[in-house]
């Protein structure tokens, strides 16, 4: 009996090894471990022992059955693993085949570059004001200290509605509506379609966009415009960008100026993109004229202010390499589908 | 404005290079565009002398020339000139030189001699016969004795092609520095430099002004000052080269002395001049008017001017002979047999010759000064500069004394002179004894505590104008940078915040997002098929548009979509999906401005699109604002929608979007070859009608039950009908609601259509049982046949 547990024993550490599948496994057990099987069918003879041999064969028996389940456990485990391996292989895709989407549409390059000005200036305390783009004269001009036969209107080609009613030329006139309605500190920024009578080119176009702003408060000096304006533009150019301002005649600000910075192309160095000068200008600005602040109701005493106007058109066309304003207004898919 | 570096140099000594003065005098206000040297391209070329010529053998017109330019060789070269003898004075363009135009000048051979150079004319040194008058335009430049002759002297310095011409960009309130002595001020205080004004003086004169003219301003509120002198016995002849050289680097071309006179005295002084023929002003009279109805006049470029009374002219006793700072009549001008001229030197009303110019358009030098208002008080110091440089040219005797009417208002401007509150305007701590002298340096006076402004110096009106005075002299760069302080509510408005999550809610669809033209053409109109009478035709019109394509405001946004959806189209694009938030015009009359109410235009053609992912687009967008309820119905009477494929969404009762189809014979009209699909979504109603808040709704403790139920109906029933129908009948336990078929064909009747469902029941307070869905079913299923819908059995 020894001698047939311990070849029961031996034989499944042998077969066990052979088999490699879960259902192999199975039916070996109930072969050897089953109510029918050879394990149960040696246990049935313990009758035939000596009361002192059965124990010792209970004993054997035993550590046999356990061995035997142990090794069935065993395998059954590696068994289950290499059966997982392979249905995992079986399942193997091309991972490089096209994802399935629907593509996102496309931002405009002038609202991309806008937004950019907007959340820097918001995050500088700004608020965003609008107003009307079929304008008065009145706002348009008159209130900006540019009376009717002003020279300087003419570099300013209007469009007419009536003799009064006209498509604003600039969004300067926001400065006065915004003062109109709002008590000082006033801190906007007002971004808008401009219209001036200008025959389309690569560099021009009658319809464009310009971003105005003003601030108003007590105590404001040009030293609060130069370092507003600084910070605007290296947050939108970058650390490194140096800005540069040049006096200028705006009748509506006094003093005025224009700014430069250095160009991004080159950083100053001198590029065709800046015409060798190493600075670009990107907009006109200056201390708001005590007469416009008054005509905004504002009391030009107490208060003083500045304000400045950037050409979004040149932004968007230095910031993504555009040499052809056209382009923006074309709305070729080849053209939107590359912001 | 062309600024000579030789002129300025009469007035201000500067020790600086070009690029250093261009830059400096940008950066104190006066903007330079560029600069460049006279004749720059012209390298190599020296001054020869033509020692002895013959024929070539070979040819009938070329000449063989010994040319002496200082070496101990003579130049053989061949020229194809016939001006020339032994003995003149010649550019000579050396082996490898280059000439005007950048044509390289190498030895070679020329019917088998060889010619080591080329002898140039005028046009070859970039010059004509106003620069040099005594040579000819078709031969070799002959040198005159007003040049350096010594042989071998480059012709730059010879002949004065050697002058720096600085460009400006002259700001209009700036008329003072559309001259040279204006600039010169600024650079001298720019560079801290004397500035040396030219002494104005006659020396000898005879006889008396008022023998040969009188003047009348009949029209003082045009004409504020009139003042007039008499130069006899003109000997007309050109001017020195000074003053030729000076001109032709400012772009004037000389013509003679006189006309020179008045162009020189323009440029350096700033006043405009005017001569005129003395012999033609009949009563030797001046009359200063406005023009008479039907008066015309033929100007000095040829032209005949109709004139009407708004204009102010110059007239003699029958007739006007100029435009009053515009330009002078053809037949009052110099000419070569002119003998007594009379000098104009005026100041007009600006804004008169701004309208003057315009209306006859031609804008010239003068009237380009005229109309930023000049300065009276210089018209007579102008007219004796012009008097002492005849005399300085010998160009005729000056009559004694000046006609001069004088109504102007002479007043200087007076301000307080107040350091401190520039300093605290500007942000900068600069002391009164330096902003005195910054003022100063620039013409103002400092006297009695107060600023006074100098008359040529008319944009000074205010405190700011002398702060920026100061500022750009101290150094724009220098003014300390300041950061904003304080705190303040930097924020989007409420509208903004919408408009950003359109945005955002379209690309997220796959649209790309458009910018056009706001103003079209009103056969947009035609195209779109709107009728006579439709109230989008009543637009906002520009007087003065550059075409018709752009000449009225748009008041629908349906014209430039189309135009975008073609333009795509054409340029072969397979697809495209569009759109643009912007704003349309409502005309209110002329008395009001209009209405310029924001739409979401939606265009789309190609791929997969059709009017059903349109209509989702549209939904998404109004889900998304928070627009859970709304209206849609069929539309069919839209003109440039499809009239069985169009439709229209309320939201609570205010018509929100119209889309569609477009109507194919409007497609047709733009040219797009395929089906294409828009929408126009009022901005306004998502404004009033989006979620301004969200609130949270707990978690659902209780399971749902669903039902699936098919109807047959008649097919023009709208299944959005039966939808709500079904809602309102199962009530508040109806969770959701949505359609999974829609079946027409052999397994329904004709002209009937099965339409499926899937209903989800549920109760916030206990589990449904059976039961309850069937109860709930059985209320839709009734309400159902009662308008004639059957359970799909």
């Amino acid at each position: 009996m020894k001698e047939q547990l311990n070849k029961i024993h031996e034989r499944a550490r042998a077969e066990l090894t052979k088999l490699s599948s879960i259902q192999e496994l199975e039916n070996f057990r109930v072969q050897v471990l089953g109510k029918k099987g050879e394990l149960t069918a040696i246990l049935k003879q313990m009758g035939t022992l000596t009361a002192e041999e059965r124990p010792k064969m209970g004993q054997l028996a035993n550590e046999v059955r356990q061995n035997i389940e142990q090794m069935l456990k065993e395998k059954t485990a590696e068994l289950k693993v290499k059966e997982q391996e392979l249905k995992l292989a079986a399942e193997t895709i091309d991972v490089t085949l096209p994802g399935e989407s629907k593509p996102l549409g496309h931002k405009h390059p002038l609202s991309i570059v806008l937004d950019e000005v907007k959340d820097i200036f918001i995050g500088m305390g700004f608020q965003i004001a609008s107003g009307p783009e079929v304008e008065w004269d009145y706002y348009n001009f008159e209130a900006l200290n540019l009376p009717p036969d002003h020279p300087a209107r003419d570099t300013q080609d209007t469009f007419y509605i009536t003799d009064k009613m006209l498509l604003r030329t600039q969004t300067s006139p926001v400065q006065i509506r915004v003062m109109e309605k709002q008590k000082p500190p006033i801190r906007i920024i007002a971004p808008g379609r401009v219209y001036r009578s200008d025959a389309v080119d690569a560099t021009h176009s009658p319809y464009f966009h310009q971003i105005e702003g003003l601030v108003v408060d007590e105590g404001i000096t040009m030293g609060d415009l130069k370092g507003n304006l600084m910070q605007f533009a290296k947050r939108l150019y970058g650390e490194n960008t140096e800005i540069r301002l040049r006096p200028h005649h705006f009748p509506f600000t006094e003093p005025s100026c224009e700014m430069d910075v250095t160009c991004f192309k080159c950083g100053g160095k001198g590029c065709p993109m800046c015409k060798g000068e190493g600075w670009v200008e990107i907009l006109g600005g200056g201390m708001v004229h005590p007469k416009v602040l008054q005509n905004g109701g504002v009391d030009a005493e107490k208060y003083s202010g500045y304000a400045f106007g950037i050409g979004l058109e040149r932004l968007t066309m230095f910031r993504f390499n555009i040499e052809d304003m056209r382009l923006l207004f074309e709305n070729d898919m080849r053209f939107l589908s590359q912001f | 404005m062309n600024l000579s570096k030789k002129w300025l140099s009469d007035y201000v000594e500067l020790n600086v290079s070009d690029k250093q003065f261009a830059d400096e005098m940008t950066l104190s206000g006066s903007k330079v565009e560029s600069f460049k040297t006279e004749g720059e391209e012209i390298k190599n070329v020296v001054v020869g002398r033509v020692e002895a010529l013959e024929r070539h053998p070979d040819s009938d017109h070329l000449w063989v020339c010994r040319v002496n330019v200082g070496k101990q060789e003579n130049l053989q070269i061949i020229t194809g000139a016939q001006n020339l003898k032994p003995g003149d004075i010649v550019p000579v363009a050396l082996d490898n030189s280059f000439v005007a135009g950048g044509q390289h000048i190498k030895k070679g051979k020329l019917r088998g001699l060889e010619s080591n150079g080329m002898l140039c004319s005028l046009g070859e040194l970039g010059l004509t016969c106003h620069d040099f008058p005594y040579a000819v335009e078709d031969g070799i430049f002959v040198l005159g004795d007003d040049c350096d002759l010594t042989l071998g002297t480059d012709i730059h310095e010879a002949i004065g092609l050697n002058d720096v011409v600085t460009e400006f960009e002259i700001t209009s309130n700036r008329a003072d520095c559309l001259s040279i002595t204006g600039l010169a001020r600024e650079a001298a205080a720019t560079f801290g430099a004397e500035l040396k004004m030219p002494e104005i003086s006659v020396k000898n004169t005879h006889g008396c002004v008022d023998d040969f003219l009188s003047v009348e301003i009949k029209d003082p509120d045009l004409c504020y000052r009139y003042a007039g002198a008499v130069v006899e016995n003109v000997r007309i002849k050109p001017s020195p080269r000074w003053m030729r050289e000076r001109l032709r680097a400012c772009g004037v071309r000389p013509i003679n002395n006189i006309v020179d006179i008045t162009n020189f005295v323009m440029l350096e002084l700033g006043q405009p001049m005017h001569a005129f023929d003395l012999r033609y002003l009949d009563g030797n009279k001046v009359i200063v008017r406005r023009a008479k109805d039907g008066e015309s006049i033929t100007t000095l470029d040829g032209v005949e001017r109709n004139l009407t009374p708004e204009m102010l002219v110059i007239a003699d006793e029958n007739k006007p002979v100029a435009v009053a700072g515009v330009m002078g009549g053809e037949y009052s001008g110099i000419m070569d047999d002119t003998t007594t001229i009379v000098f104009e030197s005026a100041m007009f009303n600006g804004v008169s010759v701004r309208r003057t110019a315009k209306a006859l358009s031609m804008r010239t030098e003068a009237s380009a000064r005229y109309e930023k208002e000049l300065d009276a008080t210089g018209c007579l110091r102008s007219l004796t500069r012009a008097l002492q440089l005849v005399e300085m040219l010998d160009a005729g005797d000056v009559v004694g004394g000046v006609v001069d009417c004088d109504h102007s208002d002479k007043t200087p401007v007076t301000l307080p002179f107040e350091p401190e509150w520039v300093n605290n305007f500007i942000g900068i701590d600069l002391s009164a004894d330096e902003q005195r002298k910054i003022l100063e340096k620039l013409g103002f006076e400092i006297k009695d505590g107060n600023v006074i402004a100098p008359s040529f110096r008319n944009d000074i009106e205010h405190q700011a104008d002398i702060s920026e005075e100061i500022a750009r002299f101290y150094g724009y760069d220098k003014i300390p940078d300041r950061a904003l302080s304080g705190v303040a509510d930097g924020r989007y408005s409420d509208f903004q915040i919408l408009e950003n999550k359109v945005n955002d809610i379209l690309i997220a669809q796959g649209l790309s997002e458009i910018c056009t033209y706001t103003f079209i053409s009103p056969k947009e109109f035609d195209k779109i098929l709107l009728p006579e009478d439709s109230g989008l035709r009543n637009c906002v019109k520009i007087s003065n548009p550059l075409g018709e394509d752009t000449s009225v405001m748009r008041t629908t946004a349906v014209p430039s979509m189309l135009q975008t959806l073609s333009r795509n189209y054409n340029n072969r694009n397979a697809s495209a999906g569009l759109y643009e938030i912007g704003p349309v015009y409502i005309s209110n009359g002329d008395e009001e401005l209009p209405d310029e109410p924001e739409k979401v235009m939606i265009g789309l053609y190609g791929g997969e699109y059709d009017y059903f992912s349109l209509k989702g687009i549209v939904e998404n967008l109004l889900s998304n604002v928070g627009i859970k309820e709304f209206e849609i119905e069929r539309v069919t009477d839209c003109p440039y929608l499809h009239p069985g494929r169009g439709a229209k969404i309320s939201v609570n009762g205010e018509e929100a979007v119209l889309l569609g189809e477009v109507h194919p014979n409007v497609a047709a009209n733009y040219s797009i070859g395929t089906r294409c699909y828009i929408a126009e979504i009022s901005m306004g109603v998502l404004f009033d009608n989006r979620e301004t808040e969200k609130i949270y709704r707990a978690l659902p403790k209780f399971p749902a039950v669903t039902r699936d139920l098919a109807f047959v109906c008649e097919k023009a029933i709208p299944v959005v009908s039966l939808q709500k129908l079904i809602a309102s009948s199962i009530g508040k336990t109806l969770e959701n609601i949505s359609l999974f078929d829609v079946y027409e064909g052999a397994q329904v009747e004709k002209g009937m259509k099965s339409v499926a469902f899937s209903l989800s029941l549920r109760s916030a307070e206990r589990t449904l049982t059976d039961d309850d869905a069937d109860t709930a079913v059985g209320k839709a299923i009734k309400a159902l046949e009662k308008i004639g819908v059957k359970l799909r059995s």
